[in-house]
């Protein structure tokens, strides 16, 4: 009798917890899907994400000239920005509620791109930089 | 008649009494606007509004597409709901005057509250350079460095 609640909580929680990782993989996919390949390279992939997330550019902002400027060379750890707050990992193991929200993720592109690469970033770049950090 | 006059001396009392805190040395009221908390707060401490003129926070936050060399751009929408939060918060937005108007004449409109004459005069002699130094603060922007309760609009730790 004793054990009645507690399971009903555990299988709660289980119900709660599994559509809502369900819907995060579906949101992070739906994502990914809303960028274009290049009809080259035809895919995404993480090794050319780590490489744009780890290059030196010289079209952007003097003082962010690489997205580790701020979130540092591993994607694992915390980040800092200028303004010396924290930036929590990029990650997706590190920081589960990262890429789910479409608009969000595209104003820091567009702010980011600018600020590093001094240009917004093609879909091929988007979807490359996600799909290695989806995987980390 | 002399209930009347203890029951107004009790009120007269109580709103005293509540109004004490208040007058604590460096509070102010912490930031409520959940989009000020969010966007504004996403790179740095959400300032709390009356630490400039409401001429400064139009230049700031009319400006985000190079916020000090950053692009904080947002939509339209956003930076209408900002911009009205800040201006009706400002440090001249109530007739009392807030305490970040001190030394600033009417056309002044400082970009940073460290360019303030009130925060030079709280910070100057107070803080010694190896403290802004230090890689915890890294910036004159990271109030919570020193100041833990900042958010809370809680300045009352020197």
């Amino acid at each position: 009798m004793k054990k009645a609640p507690l399971l009903f909580c555990a299988i709660a929680a289980l119900s709660l917890t599994i559509p809502e990782m369900a819907q995060a993989k579906y949101v992070q996919a739906q994502l990914l899907a809303s960028y274009k390949p290049t009809a080259e390279l035809k895919a995404f992939s993480a090794d050319r994400g780590r490489e744009l997330f780890q290059s030196t550019f010289s079209g952007g902002k003097p003082d962010t000239p690489s997205c580790t400027t701020c979130h540092t060379a591993d994607p694992h750890k915390q980040g800092i920005t200028r303004a010396g707050k924290a930036i929590s990992p990029m990650a997706l193991s590190k920081t589960p509620d990262r890429y789910r929200d479409v608009k969000k993720v595209e104003k820091w592109f567009r702010r980011n791109c600018k600020s590093v690469l001094g240009r917004i970033c093609t879909d091929q770049e988007k979807g490359d930089f996600l799909t290695f950090m989806l995987g980390q | 008649m002399s209930k009347f006059i203890s029951t107004a001396l009790i009120g007269f009392i109580t709103i005293i009494l509540l109004a004490a805190p208040a007058q604590a040395d460096e509070r102010y009221n912490p930031v409520k606007d959940k989009m000020t908390i969010a966007e504004c707060g996403a790179c740095h401490m959400a300032f709390q509004p009356q630490m400039l003129p409401s001429k400064s926070w139009k230049k700031i936050i009319g400006g985000l597409s190079d916020h000090f060399g950053e692009d904080a751009s947002l939509a339209d929408k956003s930076v209408a709901h900002l911009m009205g939060y800040h201006v009706d918060n400002a440090a001249d937005s109530k007739w009392w005057g807030g305490k970040f108007m001190r030394g600033l004449s009417d056309s002044s409109a400082p970009l940073r509250i460290t360019e303030t004459p009130y925060w030079v005069r709280e910070h100057n002699e107070e803080v010694p350079q190896w403290a802004w130094n230090d890689p915890k603060v890294k910036s004159k922007a990271n109030c919570a460095a020193c100041h833990p309760r900042a958010t809370k609009g809680d300045y009352d730790d020197d």
